[in-house]
């Protein structure tokens, strides 16, 4: 299976082709059923060549191949050794844990959609762009290289665009009057900014090392010492644009909420479960290049942490289902991040993974509840919904709950994993931040719960009434997922608590990471046990944090009727500057579009009058030429015979004076 | 025997009053008279430079000028025919279709 790998990004074109041809002419349950089985056939393929990669020896699990060379070039770097870069596949412990999650989470929403999408104009298109996001997802993760990377990252971009604007005809957003299909372009444009960042960064690669592989990169980066420092910081930093960019980080999260704009299945898998982590992946990927340039990763660090309490406190006050989830994402992106740059590698990989868990869980089950009353999103109009949707709640909450870090589920591992490293590698204020952040998190996720599935309705009665339960194509992913949400932290389980508790380490995770994080130096839970109890401590006050942000959720929105209305009422600025997000949107409009829409317009004006008006100058004076001349074209015979006759009289007496 | 100079002031004099005729005239085949009258001032001229001692060239072009004129002639009268049946007129006056 191992040397089929580059089967896997190509599986789902199959889907594509299949779809995006005959789409319209097959029923929708071939296109459900196409659909879904080039991405099980692309699953399956993915689970065998990781089981053979597992059997491999520790230090040996690295597969690469290749479908030939893509780009021939000349000398490059400063070896100038001949380049050429492949379009290579490699698959290692890192990409092997990445084509699971997206070929597992991204088969059970397929399959999810088939029963949410069921009333939907579109069904066929609908498929045709989630196969070929999962074709360019794999491809990301796979890429051996960072350009083949990149074309992944460019790939899902678009598939992000088209589908965050799959229902281009709707509005979308009453606040800023966004439409649905104004939504996927400035997830488009914002990701731009990045991109360009990205491919900069790129550049500078290409032209120090001659090579952009990645081991080769890493290889050179070890072997260069400190003489490529200044350039491996710009490197960072650019390539991290790049995944603030798709991966919604300050300044460039902006784009993440309104992409909630497409299909909920969309918003889970692809702003939730695997492109909005593509951003994590490729810093975990680079982590050599980072380990060497601690600057870079500070600021990784410092973004990560902000961006993770700001878009907490924005997920506290929205109202829309999906948009307290978006902001949720961000947050949750944010720790990531924060993980990454404080040396965790494989504790931001690790939450990567139980995130999409549970993200895509609570995405899934806001699109049950979604479809049950018929589209409503507004859960102020919600509430009771809990005997109405017995499944959808039992999954949404065991998914609220992991997410929260509480004990033992996925969230509860991988966010103390993170904790942890940011206390034991010395950033006390990140660990303090993200401590914060955990507990704004645990309050908005049950907020959302409580206002969703407690209560009474206070939506219409009769949409009530006519809530139903979804269809099983809808459930049991919701209920696998569900499993995963519990038990995908067990495979992670902290040495601390290992040692305690099985008397060895059971760190599975960590163990099948760490050749390929080895030479971004030893992180910081490699040293927990010294501080056992230090580490214990650190745990029982991550679990407390959240036990409060539960508490007081349950204080507000339970026991005081009208407790949230007084204290928004009490806290007006804060409320109203949450409310409206900062005004961040408003100050790029402000500061960034207006502007540039200032230029646009100058430019057009002087491309209009001045450039134009030289062409059109041309032009007329070249028509008036011919107004005059054309006169002497009267087509009387004499005329002309007149003037052949002056002609001629001219040029004689031009030959007899000469 | 009669001084050549005299004869090319007479090829002179026919000349302009084949120019005058071509640029006064109205009827087509006046017109056409007028180039003949022109073309045959110009032979007229030749043949009395022959005669001054140019040499037989001045005579053979005469033979050319007589075959051009012939030819166009033909076509000129041609022409003029389409013409009279296509607007019932020779008048060069009326015929100015040709023009801006």
């Amino acid at each position: 299976m191992l040397k089929l790998i580059w089967l896997i990004p190509i599986l789902p074109l199959f889907g594509v082709a299949i779809n995006g041809l005959l789409g319209k002419r097959l029923s929708r349950r071939a296109v459900g059923l196409i659909g879904c089985g080039v991405v099980l056939l692309a699953l399956l393929v993915s689970a065998g060549a990781v089981l053979e990669l597992s059997r491999l020896p520790e230090d040996a699990r690295h597969f690469e191949t290749s479908l030939g060379t893509w780009i021939p070039m000349g000398p490059l770097g400063d070896a100038g050794t001949m380049t050429a870069i492949p379009w290579g596949f490699a698959l290692d412990p890192l990409s092997a844990i990445m084509i699971l999650v997206v070929t597992g989470v991204g088969f059970l929403i397929h399959v999810y959609s088939i029963g949410y999408m069921e009333h939907e104009e579109g069904f066929a298109r609908f498929f045709v762009y989630m196969n070929l996001f999962m074709a360019m997802m794999l491809t990301l993760v796979l890429g051996s290289n960072l350009l083949v990377t990149f074309v992944g990252w460019e790939g899902v971009g678009l598939c992000s665009y088209l589908l965050i604007g799959f229902f281009y005809d709707r509005p979308f957003d009453a606040r800023t009057g966004l439409s649905c299909a104004d939504a996927g372009r400035k997830a488009f444009l914002v990701n731009r900014i990045g991109d360009f960042a990205f491919v900069i960064g790129m550049l500078y690669l290409i032209t120090t090392f001659g090579t952009l592989d990645y081991r080769a990169v890493s290889a050179a980066i070890v072997g260069g010492g400190e003489a490529h420092h200044a350039m491996l910081v710009a490197v960072g930093i650019l390539l991290f644009i790049g995944a603030c960019g798709k991966s919604a980080q300050i300044p460039l999260y902006v784009w993440l909420p309104d992409a909630m704009a497409g299909p909920t299945p969309v918003s889970a898998l692809i702003h939730a479960a695997t492109m909005v982590t593509a951003g994590v992946y490729m810093v975990v990927r680079m982590s050599t290049l980072y380990a060497h340039a601690p600057e870079a990763m500070a600021v990784i660090a410092v973004v990560g942490a902000a961006t993770a309490i700001f878009a907490a406190t924005m997920g506290i006050t929205a109202t829309d289902i999906k948009k307290v989830l978006a902001y949720s994402t961000v947050s949750q992106l944010g720790y990531m991040f924060a993980a990454a740059g404080v040396g965790a590698w494989t504790a931001a990989i690790f939450h990567l993974m139980t995130h999409a868990f549970f993200k895509a869980l609570l995405f899934l089950g806001a699109g049950s509840v979604i479809h049950g009353q018929h589209g409503e999103q507004d859960i102020t109009k919600m509430g009771g919904l809990k005997s109405k949707l017995p499944i959808t709640f039992a999954t949404f909450m065991t998914a609220t709950l992991a997410i929260s870090g509480i004990f033992p589920l996925a969230g509860f591992f991988s966010k103390d994993e993170i904790l942890w490293g940011a206390w034991s590698s010395g950033n006390k204020v990140v660990w303090g931040v993200l401590a914060l952040a955990a507990g704004l998190t645990a309050f908005y996720m049950f907020r959302l719960t409580f206002l969703v599935f407690y209560g009474r309705y206070r939506g219409d009665p009769h949409t009530f009434d006519h809530a139903h339960e979804s269809p099983k194509a809808m459930t049991v992913p919701l209920m696998i997922l569900a499993a995963l949400s519990v038990a995908g932290g067990w495979i992670g389980i902290p040495a601390v608590l290992g040692t305690t508790f099985f008397g060895h380490d059971v760190n599975a995770f960590h163990h099948w990471l760490s050749p390929v994080v080895a030479s971004a130096h030893a992180e910081g839970a490699e040293t927990a046990h010294a501080g056992a109890s230090l580490e214990f401590a650190l745990m029982g006050v991550a679990l407390a944090v959240a036990l409060a942000g539960i508490g007081v959720a349950f204080v507000i929105y339970r026991k005081r009727e009208g407790a949230a209305a007084a204290i928004a009422a009490r806290f007006r600025i804060v409320y109203a500057m949450w409310r409206n997000l900062y005004w961040v949107d408003e100050f790029y409009e402000a500061v960034v579009l207006k502007p540039f829409y200032a230029i646009s317009r100058f430019f057009a004006g002087f491309d209009r009058f001045v450039i134009d008006g030289i062409v059109n100058a041309t032009g007329i004076v070249a028509d008036i030429a011919g107004q005059i001349l054309k006169l002497f074209q009267t087509g009387y015979v004499r005329n002309y015979a007149l003037a052949f006759l002056m002609g001629v009289a001219a040029i004689l007496v031009y030959l007899a004076t000469v | 025997m009669i001084d050549p100079r005299l004869v090319l002031v007479l090829s002179a004099v026919l000349f302009a009053l084949g120019v005058v005729g071509v640029l006064t005239r109205r009827g087509a085949i006046s017109i056409l008279m007028c180039v003949e009258l022109m073309l045959n001032a110009g032979n007229l001229a030749f043949i009395t430079f022959a005669r001054m001692g140019g040499g037989p060239e001045a005579q053979i072009f005469v033979f050319f000028v007589m075959t051009l004129a012939a030819a166009e002639a033909a076509a000129g009268l041609a022409i003029v025919i389409a013409l009279f049946r296509l607007r019932g007129t020779t008048d060069v006056d009326e015929i100015n279709l040709l023009k801006w």
